[in-house]
């Protein structure tokens, strides 16, 4: 029987990755730098540079390679698939400009051809996707769209998921791109507190995200 | 090698993003899909799009996809066979 818990349990960050201004930071240290890069060449620089074999990663747009690498550069050596059930782990993720760098890109190629591959790429929460391809996730996830870094509301949505047994993990935050403007911060939250972790606080959340 | 197979590897590679396949790694006749160079469908429809865009030629059914887009040679073979008269 569902039995509603209390919001304010804690959860905490077991790790974080920021991708901004042609840096990457995993939990706020400096992972990759290639500054001055247009944001197509600095994505593919990157995942060179982490060395994964995801051929599919080429055919994304921008934002699901946003999203794609920050989720894999949060993962990594954080959490280990025996300790989890793909049902155990989902995402929320938003941003400001939804999937509008990708929904241009596909309006100019109306006036010829127009691109399917391009197409399937017109709707945010696809990012969400392909992270969830990618590492077997079949968790409930969202996508919202707001103006701003919806700190109270994200911090609120998740605990909700993850106190009532909904998730056990849960891959949260901003992953906004349009143009070369693109900045990624993602936090890994769960129950256990870990060595390295720190509270999934609003004080905490905003800390990384502005820093 | 023949022009037409070659050109259309070059437009395959560089309509599908497969960045990390060159033109010259692609068999003339190794299949395209699934156990050959993966494509999946989303692919299939941009195949649609290049034999439309380079060669001004739709696909009159559907249902041929398969067979014309089973290999590069295949391909080439169904757009010598449609290709629009310029004479």
């Amino acid at each position: 029987m569902y039995k509603p818990v209390a919001l304010s349990e804690t959860n905490y960050i077991l790790s974080s990755c920021k991708i901004v201004e042609g840096t990457i930071l995993k939990n706020e240290s400096l992972y990759f730098e290639a500054r001055g890069l247009p944001v197509a060449d600095f994505l593919i620089e990157a995942y060179n540079r982490w060395g994964a074999q995801y051929p599919k990663f080429y055919k994304m747009d921008q934002l699901s390679k946003l999203g794609w690498l920050a989720a894999d550069i949060l993962l990594k050596d954080t959490l280990n698939p025996r300790d989890y059930k793909p049902e155990d782990l989902g995402l929320v993720l938003s941003n400001a400009n939804s999937s509008l760098d990708t929904d241009l890109k596909y309006f100019q190629t109306t006036k010829d051809f127009a691109s399917p591959s391009l197409f399937v790429y017109t709707l945010p929460n696809i990012v969400a996707g392909e992270i969830c391809i990618r590492h077997h996730f079949k968790g409930e996830n969202a996508f919202f769209v707001s103006a701003e870094f919806d700190v109270d509301f994200i911090q609120q949505y998740v605990n909700n998921l993850i106190n009532n047994n909904i998730l056990q993990f849960c891959i949260c935050g901003w992953v906004d791109l349009l143009g070369e403007d693109y900045k990624a911060v993602f936090f890994l939250v769960g129950k256990e507190k870990q060595p390295e972790s720190i509270p999934f606080t609003i004080n905490e959340i905003n800390k990384i995200y502005q820093s | 090698m023949d022009t037409l197979i070659a050109d259309l590897k070059k437009q395959i590679v560089e309509q599908l993003n497969l960045q990390d396949i060159k033109p010259e790694d692609i068999g003339d006749e190794q299949p395209l899909f699934v156990e050959g160079l993966g494509l999946d469908s989303i692919d299939a429809l941009e195949l649609i799009v290049l034999l439309q865009q380079h060669y001004k030629i739709k696909l009159a059914n559907a249902e041929d996809g398969p067979k014309v887009f089973y290999s590069v040679k295949t391909m080439a073979d169904y757009i010598r066979a449609h290709q629009p008269k310029n004479d």
